[in-house]
This record gives structure tokens, sequence and C-alpha cells, in this order.
């Protein structure tokens, strides 16, 4: 690949107090491709994809996001985060605010744009994720998949260059998964650039360029979705795959 | 949820929140607030003795000067008691090891003291020391050659500070201890994940705090601030002993000039209860509306 990486993971180490999550990990996400990351729980995954816009520091290690170095400085820290749109398996909608006021308000304070302006946005938004009749309500009025929807509208609105999704399906009721996972999918063919941690193998095989397999706060496996679901190499892989695809 | 009749809002006090199912008589019966009925009636009782009896006339025409007193102490020091509250609030919680330890220091200082003596301490010794301090300042920028800025800073007289002035800051600082803890349980109680949605979005801490953190915060606390409130409007009762003249501090005069006892601590107390019990209807109406808000 020729393309410059526009996150790069340089052999991070985490630990909480003593528990090691991660166990030196290095990975580039290239612009445009949607990469997965697998694994049982507990395997540090959601701990990676919440180190890549700092939600959690490594202990050591480096990470880049179009090429600046995260560090201690808070206010390039917000610039760069602020064009990393995140998605939350617990949704985190801000209840006191209703859908338009939940897309609308990060433009509006982080990015400083007119108020007309970022409510066209926030609507274009809620029109792409379908939930724009719900422009007026409030997030405890809404379904799981129709909150989840509305977190991706207010990722979304301020235009990011990368997505991540730490699993946005994992706290929802199963009929409600699909609305979802459509919307990532759209997403996905559009060309934007997202990391995915998450149990859906379904999506990860129809949307993802590369599936990321870890285990123990190390990748074991990292290779297109045909390598790793049809052919995985290593032992620790198949064993996961026909633990989770078996029925 | 749709129309709400008075007895519901009535049993809604002694009871927890009405069900959708209908209810028996006997369980009606059961939860009714009989005890609201009786205090009522007592209520209802003194007033009319208020009217009826001269003796309660006169005492209760003079004691109810005092309300004013008691109602301007009260909004004073609740106003600067939320101020106080908020900051030591967030700074009970801060990462800041020098404001986190203040704060503490101020809460812990507050809680472990007689909120009488407390009032006597700052009131008497707090404030005059406050005022010597600012007499020094004065002098020290004399000495630097600030006239202007010097002579107002050193005309102050600590001991010419209003009673009702001192009265309202001793209630402000014991209050605002106590507001300090629900702040901090307010903001505590907001979910992380509100924290994490709105960094992730690239909000500074602050501007996650004002506009994400602190209405939730508030909204969940409203509440226990309005409880406070309610305490606090009593607990002005115990600026008597500084001789500002509100509703117990007449009462007590009037007692003492008439002797009659009876009629002065009556009508006092029940000043008091008409307005607390006003208030916590209030107070209920509020809890009502956020917990419906939060379906």
């Amino acid at each position: 690949m020729n393309a410059k990486p526009v996150i790069e993971v340089k052999n991070i180490f985490k630990h909480f107090d003593k528990v090691a999550a991660l166990n030196g990990v290095s990975l580039n996400v290239y612009p445009g491709k949607v990469v997965v990351i697998i694994g049982p729980s507990g395997s540090g995954k959601s701990t990676l994809l919440r180190c890549m816009n700092h939600m959690e520091v490594e202990s050591s290690g480096e990470i880049y996001v179009n090429g600046k170095l995260l560090n201690g400085d808070q206010k390039r820290l917000n610039y760069i985060r602020s064009e990393m749109g995140m998605v939350f398996q617990s949704f985190n909608l801000y209840p006191h605010l209703n859908v338009l006021e939940n897309v609308v308000l990060a433009q509006r304070i982080v990015r400083k744009i007119p108020r007309k302006e970022a409510v066209e946005v926030a609507m274009e938004q809620l029109i792409k994720v379908g939930i724009v009749d719900k422009a007026n309500a409030f997030p405890s009025q809404l379904s799981g998949g129709q909150q989840q929807r509305v977190a991706i509208a207010r990722a979304l609105a301020m235009k990011p260059k990368i997505m991540l999704f730490d699993e946005p399906t994992s706290a929802l009721d199963p009929e409600m998964i699909k609305e979802v996972l459509d919307v990532m999918l759209m997403l996905a063919q559009e060309g934007i650039t997202m990391v995915v941690v998450t149990h859906e193998m379904g999506f990860a095989r129809a949307a993802a360029d590369e599936v990321v397999f870890m285990d123990q706060g190390l990748i074991i496996e990292h290779g297109t979705p045909s390598q790793l679901f049809d052919s995985p190499v290593h032992p620790r892989t198949q064993q996961f795959l026909s633990q989770i695809l078996s029925h | 949820m749709s129309q709400t009749t008075f007895s519901d809002t009535l049993s809604d006090i002694s009871s927890p929140p009405a069900t959708l199912v209908k209810r028996s008589l006997k369980e009606r019966l059961d939860s009714f607030p009989w005890w609201f009925v009786a205090l009522i009636l007592i209520l209802v009782a003194t007033y009319t003795a208020i009217i009826l009896e001269p003796t309660y006339a006169e005492a209760f025409a003079f004691i109810k000067a005092g309300l004013g007193v008691t109602v301007k102490v009260t909004l004073w020091a609740f106003g600067i008691a939320i101020l106080l509250g908020l900051i030591a609030g967030m700074g009970r919680i801060s990462r800041n090891i020098v404001s986190r330890n203040l704060a503490t220091l101020y809460v812990e200082f507050v809680r472990g003291v007689p909120m009488l003596v407390l009032i006597f301490f700052i009131a008497l010794v707090a404030v005059p020391v406050f005022v010597t301090g600012i007499n020094n300042i004065g002098n020290w920028l004399e000495s630097l050659g600030w006239q202007a800025a010097a002579v107002p800073l050193q005309k102050l007289d600590g001991k010419s500070v209003d009673m009702t002035v001192r009265a309202v800051v001793a209630l402000s600082i014991t209050y605002g201890a106590f507001l300090a803890e629900i702040f901090r349980a307010g903001i505590q109680s907001v979910d992380k994940g509100q924290m994490e949605a709105a960094r992730s979005q690239g909000m500074s801490h602050i501007q996650a705090m004002y506009y994400i953190i602190m209405p939730q915060a508030i909204r969940n606390v409203l509440p226990a601030l309005g409880n406070d409130f309610i305490a606090l409007l009593k607990d002005s009762s115990l600026v008597s002993v500084l001789a500002v003249r509100e509703i117990t501090q007449i009462a007590k005069l009037y007692g003492a000039r008439t002797f009659r006892f009876p009629e002065a601590y009556t009508i006092t107390a029940i000043l008091y209860l008409t307005i607390t019990l006003v208030l916590s209807l209030l107070v209920k109406l509020v809890e009502r509306r956020t917990r419906q808000d939060e379906r």
C-alpha cells in the first residue's frame, strides 16, 4: 500500500493498575479502509480502539493520527478528536437535549459553525441515518437502534475523516441490530475510514477491507476477511472462529 | 402522565408514585395522608385564633414584621451558598490536588462544627478578622503610595458590619458546604459515558462540564436543593442569636416584653410551618416533573 496511513499505532502497551490490556500492538489504518477488530472479550480490542483518540492513554508506545502524534497537548488533542467520530456501545446521547440539538451542539461549540448552518448539516445527517422524523424527540423516547443511529449522525455532523465504532450493536436488542449495521454498511461504501470493534462477523465479512484478530492484548492475525474467516492460519484464530461460527 | 388530581398530589407526599392500577377503597384509605389533613386543621385552628382572639391578633401583627427579614436573609444566603457549593462541589472531585484538598477542608470543617457555633464564629470572629485583613491591605497600599485605593479599604470598620450581613455570610458559608456535597453527588450521578462522548467530539473538559455534565447534574439535584432551601429557611431562625430582627428574634422580643409566650411561639411555629409546607409541595411537584422527564 502506497498511501500514508491515517492512523499509525506503534508498539503500544497499556495496563490498568497491574492488569495488562495491550502488550505491544502495532497497526496501520489506511485512508478509506474499513478495519474490523474481532476477538474474545478482554482481548484488548476496545482498549486499542479507545487509545486511537486517547479516550485511554497508552502506557507506552506512540499513536499518530494524520501524522500528528497524540500527546498531552489538550488543544491539539481536541482538534484531532473533532476530526474523528466515535460511536459507543451505550450510545451516550445527551439526554437533556433533543435529537437535533444532540447533533448540532458540538458543531456550534467546537467548530463555531453558525446555528443555521449547523442545523442544516444536522438535518442532512439525520436524513442519512433515516431518523429525521424524530428530530424533536428526546433520546429517552427512542429505541436503542434509533438512539445509536442518532449517535452516528452526531458523529458524522462533525465531518470526520475517521469513524471509530466501539461495539456499536452489543447493547441492542436483536431486532434493532440490522438498522444500525445497514447505516454502517452505507458509510463503508461511501469510503470513509472506519475502525470497528464488533462481534458481528456478518458485518465484518461484508464491509471490512481488513480484519484484525486480537487475543490477550496482542494482534494474533491480520488479513482480508476471506483470508481470516476462510483460512485462518493461527490456531487461536481457528479456535475463536469455530466457537462463534459453530452456532 | 395526563391529569393529576389534587388528592393524587397529596397521597404522593406519603407514598410511592401512584401505580396505573386502580386501587381499592381500603388501599386508598390506607395510603391517604391523614397526617396532612391534621396538619391543615392545626393551621386552620391557629389562623382562626389569630382572627378571633385579640391577643393572638396583636402578637401576629407584631411578629409578621420579621417575615421580610427571614425571607431576605434566606434568599441571599441561598444564592451565595449555591455559588460556594458549585465551586466547592467541583473542587471536591477536581483532579487538582490543591483545589480538591481546599474544598474538602471547607466541607469537613463546616460539617464538624455545630451550626450555632459556626454562626457565632463566623459573625463574631471570622468577619472582624477578615475586615482587619482588608484594613491591613489598605495600610499596605498606602505605604506604596496608592492613596485612592487605600482609603476606602482603611475606612472599613469591623465592628460596624451589619449583623444581618454577618448572618447572611454565616449561613452562606454553612450551607455552601452542604450544597457542595449535593452538587458533588449530582455531578458523580451523571454517567461517565457523557463526558467521554463530549470529549470524543473535541469538546474541552470545561465545555463538556458546562454543556453536558452540569445541566444533567443540576436537574438531578433539584429536589435536594429544594429540601436544603427549606432547611435553610428554618435554620435562619438561628441568626436570632445575632439579634437580627427576623421572625424568631421578634417573637423572642415580643414574648419577653408581654410574657405572652404561648401566643408568641405558637404564631412563630405556624408561620414557619406555613411557608415550609407550601415550599415542600413545590419541591414535590418539581421532583415529580423531573421523574416524568426521565421516562
